[in-house]
């Protein structure tokens, strides 16, 4: 859809500001409606916007697939540390109440690394999906010309 | 009698929407199809649990001074964690389909059991 | 105001599923599901669930729907007109049963109604999440730390290891997608380390592929 004018800047202009009102939804969770969950997936949706209008070829290198697939693990590993991290504190598992000197601001604490460690699993999950049924055709016409005799190629 | 239908009324859209979803499961043989039906029958139960944790008069679980009365906060909790759930596991089921549609070249059900039929 | 509403929105959404059923243009199927999605997330803010109407929006009618149309790019925009195995009526024939014996059980006189603030679903737990909530998360008395958002304390503390849980179910789902469609290489253009691996497998794919045309033939 990279012809259309109206839509390649639009879509230029909006990217940053749904990031950033991911990142909002993302760290104002606590006070509001948000959290996590949510922000991963408005996170994904700037880059699946991009794609749509400038190709995933141009998406892909904004958002390297092997920076996206090593995301998916990083945020449970964020997540499965923080309840760690408690324990070698001194608490239970996932009990944020010892990572602060208070109870109070541990929760606190815990409660954002938690959701942080959710929305960066949830947008690297949302973007690889995306990527990778984007990418499907790409991958299987790599395949047949690979399969292909070299001199086969005038046939295609 | 009005009081009773007004009281019931939800979970009776939520039944309608189940066995609609029910139904477009069973008989439709599109594969994509009944995803999307699985689809509205998961999102006949997120109704329900919502509409279970509504108290008339409250409003949304986030404390203010001076607000007593809120509505319960811990379908809201399963029901949020469900509906991301819900979307990984049909971008799964999707992936599914588009395997069987390059194994097969079709993606309806009874045509692709005629064929495992004839070998 | 809030009930006329509530009634006119599930009639829609009611409306919204039928409509879904009848089509046959998958295309048509899919955007209306994202109708639905936004329909249902509307109700939701009305139920007070924001939370639940956020993601609702984000999700249902954001990247469910996007979803839905790259799986339609790789497969069929139109369904096959339907052929019934237990006659036309069987499936509507069942699903009517069931629902009218899940309406009987609603008319039971202990069902508690819509918004009823004593029914037992509002007992015990939920007043002492929103109670905890407001004074502060943790053990040791009042501190000055106040989260108000009850649904984030509840997800990521309360129930830490459920949402723990929810979290490597979509890590899974993604490792799944990935596994079934993403060609075993990492990147688009990665060189010899792609081509290997698509000379590898790359047969089987095109194999079957041929035999299902001869099948088709």
């Amino acid at each position: 859809m990279i012809e259309h004018v109206v839509l390649r800047v639009i879509a230029r202009l909006l990217a940053p500001f749904i990031v950033l009102f991911a990142l909002y939804v993302q760290f104002h969770g606590d006070f509001g409606p948000g959290g996590g969950f949510q922000a991963g997936v408005i996170f994904a949706s700037a880059f699946i916007l991009f794609a749509l209008i400038y190709g995933i070829e141009h998406a892909r290198q904004i958002a390297p697939p092997a920076v996206a697939r090593a995301a998916i693990g990083l945020g449970v590993l964020l997540y499965a540390g923080t309840g760690v991290a408690g324990m070698l504190l001194g608490g239970k598992y996932l009990d944020y109440s010892v990572l602060a000197h208070d109870a109070g601001h541990g929760q606190h604490y815990g409660i954002l690394i938690v959701e942080f460690g959710v929305g960066v699993t949830v947008a690297a999950v949302m973007i690889t999906v995306f990527f990778t049924f984007a990418g499907r055709r790409g991958v299987l016409e790599e395949r047949e010309e690979a399969v292909l005799p070299p001199d086969g190629d005038e046939e295609r | 009698m009005w009081q009773t239908f007004l009281g019931l009324y939800n979970y009776w859209i939520v039944i309608l929407l189940m066995m609609a979803g029910f139904y477009i499961v069973m008989s439709r043989h599109n594969l994509v199809k009944k995803l999307i039906g699985l689809n509205i029958f998961q999102s006949a139960v997120f109704l329900f649990y919502i509409s279970v944790g509504k108290v008339r008069g409250g409003t949304a679980p986030i404390v203010e001074e001076g607000i007593t009365s809120y509505s319960n906060p811990l379908p809201h909790v399963l029901i949020l964690t469900a509906i991301v759930v819900g979307v990984a596991t049909v971008s799964l089921g999707l992936a599914l389909v588009v395997r069987l549609k390059e194994a097969y070249g079709t993606i309806e059900e009874d045509e692709i059991n005629e064929m495992d039929a004839a070998g | 105001m809030i009930t006329v509403t509530n009634l006119a929105l599930l009639a829609f959404m009611a409306i919204t599923a039928w409509a879904i059923a009848r089509t046959l243009n998958l295309f048509v199927a899919t955007m209306l599901a994202g109708i639905y999605s936004l329909l249902i997330a509307t109700v939701f803010v009305l139920l007070d669930a924001v939370d639940v109407a956020f993601t609702e929006a984000a999700v249902g009618a954001g990247i469910t729907t996007v979803l839905f149309l790259g799986a339609l790019l790789l497969t069929d925009r139109h369904a096959k007109p339907h052929k019934h195995r237990f006659g036309t009526y069987g499936p509507m024939l069942l699903v009517v049963l069931l629902g009218a014996a899940l309406v009987y059980t609603t008319l039971d006189p202990l069902m508690p109604h819509f918004g009823d603030a004593g029914a037992p679903a509002q007992g015990r737990l939920a007043p002492e999440f929103l109670a905890d909530s407001v004074r502060q998360v943790g053990r040791d008395g009042p501190t000055a730390t106040h989260i108000p958002n009850v649904v984030t304390t509840t997800l990521a503390s309360y129930r830490g290891f459920d949402t723990l849980g929810e979290v490597v179910v979509i890590f899974t789902a993604g490792v799944g997608v990935l596994a079934l469609l993403g060609g075993g290489a990492i990147g688009a253009g990665a060189g010899g380390r792609r081509r290997r691996s698509a000379r590898k497998d790359g047969g089987t794919v095109s194999g079957r592929g041929s035999t299902t045309d001869g099948a088709d033939a």
